[in-house]
């Protein structure tokens, strides 16, 4: 999933201090489990944001609604006959989230209420860890399944390099070399002869490298 | 034992204090409460393991908040104590009051007052 943390409140009002009538807009996928802007979230933000602008003695109004998902039209159109009503939207939701907002509501400024981190999975309660950095053309087969496109601080594709050390990388002593990971895996899967093999130079054309991507698939298109 | 603390205190009873999330508190505070203390269980007595350490991080959590709008973080607290302990749930409800009464009514209350 996408990997949200809080965006510290004080920047939030900072961004909408003028503003007199505000939605505060959640979403209910990634960043719910990641609680960082789930319907929850929604309601403590709301909530704090209508304190502090009752004490700086603003009548400002703060109405509170999560959606679905905000990187989807249909459930975007769901807030279509109100949007307009607002001097803005924090929107809860990642990145993609703010700015589909933003491209479906021309005339109501969108502000980001999360910092959007990365691709991860939940290893732990309260603890999200990067397991991916979209690359376009994974290479999980040859790694046995590890990724060091992104678990690898320099995205080694024949690694270890110099710097791993007792399994750890030199970048800090908690993180661990991803290619460590990798050779113990193969190891274990019986498959070391497949680290023989190198890794020829990897086309980054469909990573970041390439511009904006897109996927379009004609087979699902109307 | 027939044991005094302060009136103005409401207490709302929760199933652990695990239930109590961040929310409850500062909702409590835009209602214009003054303080907000949870009472929870000692720690390592909970009877569900963890919710009196659930709660002592939400209430940090809500302290932060508190304190980023200017509400003051001090106004919400945590304590533990067993339930046999009633002196000792009388001194902190004593000690709140005091605590609160010195920082003065809640900044929301008396805005919400002014805004009326």
């Amino acid at each position: 999933m996408i990997v949200a943390d809080k965006k510290p409140i004080e920047e939030i009002i900072e961004e909408i201090k003028d503003k007199r009538k505000l939605l505060v807009l959640g979403c209910n996928e990634c960043v719910t489990v990641c609680e960082a802007g789930g319907k929850k979230e929604v309601g403590i933000l709301a909530s704090a944001l209508r304190m502090y602008f009752l004490k700086e003695g603003a009548e400002v109004k703060i109405d509170e609604r999560t959606l679905q998902r905000q990187c989807d039209l249909e459930y975007l159109e769901e807030i279509r006959d109100v949007a307009d009503q607002y001097d803005a939207i924090v929107s809860l939701a990642c990145g993609v989230g703010v700015q589909f907002t933003a491209e479906r509501y021309l005339s109501t400024p969108v502000y980001p209420g999360v910092n959007t981190c990365f691709l991860g999975a939940n290893e732990d309660r309260g603890l999200w860890t990067e397991r991916c950095q979209a690359c376009g053309a994974c290479i999980l087969a040859r790694t046995g399944g590890i990724c060091p496109v992104s678990r690898c601080a320099k995205r080694v594709l024949n690694g270890p390099c110099g710097g791993s050390t007792s399994g750890k990388c030199e970048i800090s002593k908690d993180t661990i070399c991803a290619w460590q990971l990798i050779i113990e895996r193969l190891k274990a899967l019986d498959k070391l002869d497949e680290y023989e093999i190198l890794s020829p130079i990897k086309d980054w054309s469909t990573d970041r490298a390439g511009g904006p991507r897109k996927v379009e698939r004609e087979d699902v298109q109307q | 034992m027939r044991l005094q603390y302060p009136t103005n205190i409401q207490i709302i009873r929760v199933p652990c204090t695990g239930k109590i999330d961040v929310i409850h508190v500062l909702r409590a505070f835009e209602k214009g409460a003054d303080g907000v203390y949870a009472v929870g269980c000692m720690e390592g007595d909970c009877h569900f393991n963890s919710g009196n350490f659930r709660a002592r991080k939400r209430i940090a959590q809500a302290k932060k908040i508190l304190d980023t709008i200017g509400i003051g973080g001090e106004r919400a607290q945590m304590y533990n104590l067993s339930s046999s302990e009633g002196p000792l749930f009388a001194q902190i409800a004593s000690e709140m009051d005091e605590k609160i009464r010195k920082m003065g009514p809640n900044p929301i209350k008396l805005a919400k007052k002014k805004a009326a």
